[in-house]
């Protein structure tokens, strides 16, 4: 399923070194306009529709700002890391274990990458409810959805780094003596890293949905409790801050680790 | 004596292709022998199955007496893409050969540098592959297979990805450590000049599937400097003959 | 490779014969179940309006997301301040948004089909604007060379040339477009599949529940396969552009 127009296409979107030079080089000021920018078409939209629901942007962010101030976010953040954090450990861990063994052995692939793959396309979001049945409605359940998302993204792409090493280096380090471990340990997973780390940056994104999603659906904790209730009392100045808080968080995460991909594995990626 | 004795070297590919039928010579020791034919005639597959990197359908390859079934410490190879390691330094690439036989990290270092400096790279030892030019980066492959003190060199077309003006001079250099080393080297080229210029004997390949056409040992007088040798009648001779030569297994 | 879904599928049944997990019935008592599932009264009016919600979503998202991606592509200007934004959405759990646009539009088909179209189109436009960036200089000047109106530049040769990457872009927004689909309806959960979800969790009808997975499955599946298929037949010329 990976076309070689996918793999660059995985170098190039969102992690172009250009594109990440492109905007994070430039001036601060031609992106802070931006931003002002779009905050003044929602604060216009939001002037302009008849919708109570369609709180402006000033009343968000005041919203916003008091949330932050009397800790409602940091008390609703800690209960959505939880789950969070340890699903993200057990996916990479064990989605990055089943990608190894996927890409070194032809059976463990023949097994799993139709698997996988058929899990990566589907809305498996829908089992996310019938969690509950299996695990309750605590922390195993939450932690479950955010496995469930975000493991099949990892597992495929560790399988791909590790697959498709440059058949010159495999050669190269049968030519000089390898062993099956060396050439694991030393050709192998060096050359794969790239994509590994690739596939844990997508990974939290959808780390981030799952635990969204079990919030939402499963059991009222955390941010997904504090969008839900702010909504049930029809207070949405806060309802849309929470919702801005969740975005905000996941992007400068996944940002972040964007910016560590590019320092560490861009120049190795460029070929030999 | 030979170093390397190859008889009736047949390889046949998955699909019925047959690249080599019955390709056999000799390589001198001690001598530079190059492997040359028009392109796609196995040259590269008749190396690899000395260096023991691919199988034989049939015959024989036997180095120093002994048949060859898998890569071994007495013949080291020189990649035509380089091959080199993106994430290690150049150091590091060089001493790759060593580092995968459990040489401690002092030693293995030490015998790399040396041939980092020998291959001309003194000062480059922490840099990155994708900081070197093209040319650079073979030096570290060359650096690489010298240092595991292989008896054999196999060279696959290691100048081909090599600027014009360079390959004439790595030509020269490498002329230059090969008479300090005392080794065995089998070079595939598909440039006849090089051939001519750089080989004790060359070994020419019909096309696929190959046979060897000729042997032929151009004996080329290397006391001159090298643009009179390049001008010398006899280097223009041996190129035009085998020029001549591969035509006419060209046309049939 | 695919036959090793068949040995799942094997272990399924194992797992449901013995009774391992409450949730997992025998796969056949699954197989059984699809006719059932699919002549049942709701089952017809919860495709409908799934599949409406999903067309229209998708329909707006190639249209948004191609437009935008060829601007971002074309301009460099447009495409860092605007690409700031897509690549913030486009790894952001998009899921959270979903009550903000309940509460917006209500519970019916226009939040569907907005939470498709938000789900779907920043991959869209990510794709679209990689492969407009990499169409190759030269042939852009081939065409204006030979006399080629900006349109008639753009439809054969850029849109051409980026089609690869376009149709990777299509291939992973459907999948997207779904799964945003089925989201917005199990957090709507009075509509379409997600309705019948809720309906048949809540009334521990497993074999119905996995059977309508399935179908949803396999769906997202074959449209994935089916824009994978016409990738296949244009990546021939993408290493070669």
């Amino acid at each position: 399923m990976a076309t070689s127009v996918e793999s660059h296409l995985a170098v190039a979107r969102g992690d172009r070194p250009g594109r990440v030079a492109a905007w994070a080089g430039r001036p601060w000021l031609l992106r802070s306009a931006s931003i002002l920018v779009v905050l003044g078409l929602w604060q216009w939209g939001a002037w302009a529709s008849v919708n109570p629901a369609f709180p402006s942007c000033t009343a968000t962010l005041a919203a916003f700002w008091e949330l932050l101030v009397d800790g409602t976010f940091a008390g609703a953040y800690a209960e959505t890391a939880g789950p969070l954090i340890v699903g993200l450990l057990l996916t990479a861990i064990g989605g990055v274990l089943a990608g190894l063994v996927m890409g070194l052995s032809a059976r463990a692939e023949w097994l799993g990458l139709p698997l996988f793959i058929v899990l990566q396309a589907s809305p498996s979001a829908a089992i996310v409810p019938l969690i509950t049945f299996v695990y309750g409605i605590g922390f195993t359940a939450k932690v479950f959805a955010v496995v469930l998302l975000s493991a099949p993204v990892i597992v495929l792409n560790s399988y791909r780094g590790i697959a498709n090493t440059p058949r010159s280096l495999l050669e190269m380090s049968d030519a000089y003596l390898a062993s099956r471990r060396q050439r694991i340990w030393k050709v192998i997973i060096p050359a794969g890293s790239g994509l590994i780390f690739a596939g844990l940056r997508l990974g939290v994104a959808q780390g981030f949905t799952g635990a969204v999603l079990a919030e939402l659906i499963i059991t009222p904790t955390g941010v997904g409790d504090l969008i839900t209730y702010y909504r049930s009392v029809a207070d949405y100045p806060a309802m849309f801050a929470s919702i801005l808080s969740i975005i905000v968080v996941a992007s400068v995460t996944v940002t972040l680790l964007q910016r560590l991909e590019l320092r560490l594995f861009r120049p190795e990626l460029r070929p030999a | 004596m030979s170093a390397v004795q190859v008889q009736q070297l047949v390889k046949e590919f998955d699909g019925g292709i047959r690249a080599l039928d019955g390709v056999t010579f000799d390589v001198p020791k001690g001598e530079l022998t190059s492997i040359i034919g028009p392109s796609g005639c196995g040259k590269t597959t008749t190396l690899k199955v000395v260096a023991g990197l691919v199988e034989a359908t049939s015959g024989t390859v036997e180095v120093n007496g002994a048949p060859v079934t898998a890569p071994g410490p007495d013949r080291a190879f020189v990649f035509q893409d380089f091959a080199l390691m993106p994430w290690a330094t150049v150091l590091r690439n060089a001493a790759f050969g060593l580092e995968l036989r459990g040489v401690p990290r002092r030693e293995r270092e030490d015998a790399a540098r040396e041939y980092v400096e020998k291959v001309g790279l003194s000062g480059f030892e922490d840099a990155y592959p994708h900081q070197l030019s093209g040319g650079m980066r073979q030096r570290v492959g060359l650096a690489r297979a010298l240092a595991v003190d292989a008896e054999i060199l196999l060279m696959d077309e290691p100048f081909a990805s090599v600027d014009e003006q360079i390959r004439r001079q790595f030509q020269e250099d490498l002329l230059r450590l090969l008479s300090d080393e005392r080794k065995t080297v089998i070079f595939v080229t598909h440039s006849i000049e090089e051939a001519v210029y750089v080989s004790d004997q060359i070994v020419i390949l019909t096309r696929g599937p190959s046979r060897v056409s000729n042997v032929v040992r151009p004996g080329v007088d290397r006391s001159g400097g090298s643009d009179s040798i390049r001008r010398s009648q006899a280097y223009l001779d041996w190129v035009e003959q085998i020029w001549h030569d591969l035509q006419g297994y060209l046309e049939r | 490779m695919a036959f090793s879904l068949l040995v799942w599928f094997a272990v399924w049944e194992v797992v449901g014969r013995l009774e391992l997990v409450s949730l997992l019935p025998p796969f056949s008592d699954v197989l059984a179940a699809f006719p059932e599932v699919v002549s049942s009264s709701t089952f017809p009016e919860a495709a409908w309006i799934t599949l409406q919600a999903f067309l229209i979503g998708m329909a707006l998202s190639f249209a948004v997301g191609i437009g935008v991606g060829i601007l971002m592509g074309t301009s460099r200007a447009i495409g860092s301040l605007m690409g700031m934004w897509v690549n913030i959405f486009e790894s952001s759990p998009l899921t959270a948004i979903v009550p903000a646009l309940m509460a917006l539009l209500g519970f019916g088909l226009p939040t569907m089909i907005v939470t498709v179209f938000l789900f779907s189109v920043w991959v869209i436009a990510l794709d679209t604007q990689v492969g407009v960036e990499r169409v190759n200089p030269s042939l852009v000047e081939m065409g204006r060379s030979f006399g080629a109106s900006r349109r008639v530049l753009f439809s054969q040769i850029v849109l051409r040339a980026a089609l690869p990457e376009l149709l990777a872009g299509i291939r992973l927004g459907l999948i997207r477009g779904l799964k945003g689909v089925v989201i917005g309806q199990l957090l709507i959960a009075v509509l379409g599949v997600g309705y019948l979800f809720e309906l048949y969790s809540r009334n521990f009808l497993m074999p119905e529940f996995w059977a309508l997975l399935i179908i949803l499955f396999a769906f997202a599946f074959l449209a994935s396969e089916a824009v994978a298929y016409f990738e296949r037949k244009v990546s021939f010329y993408a290493s070669s552009r």
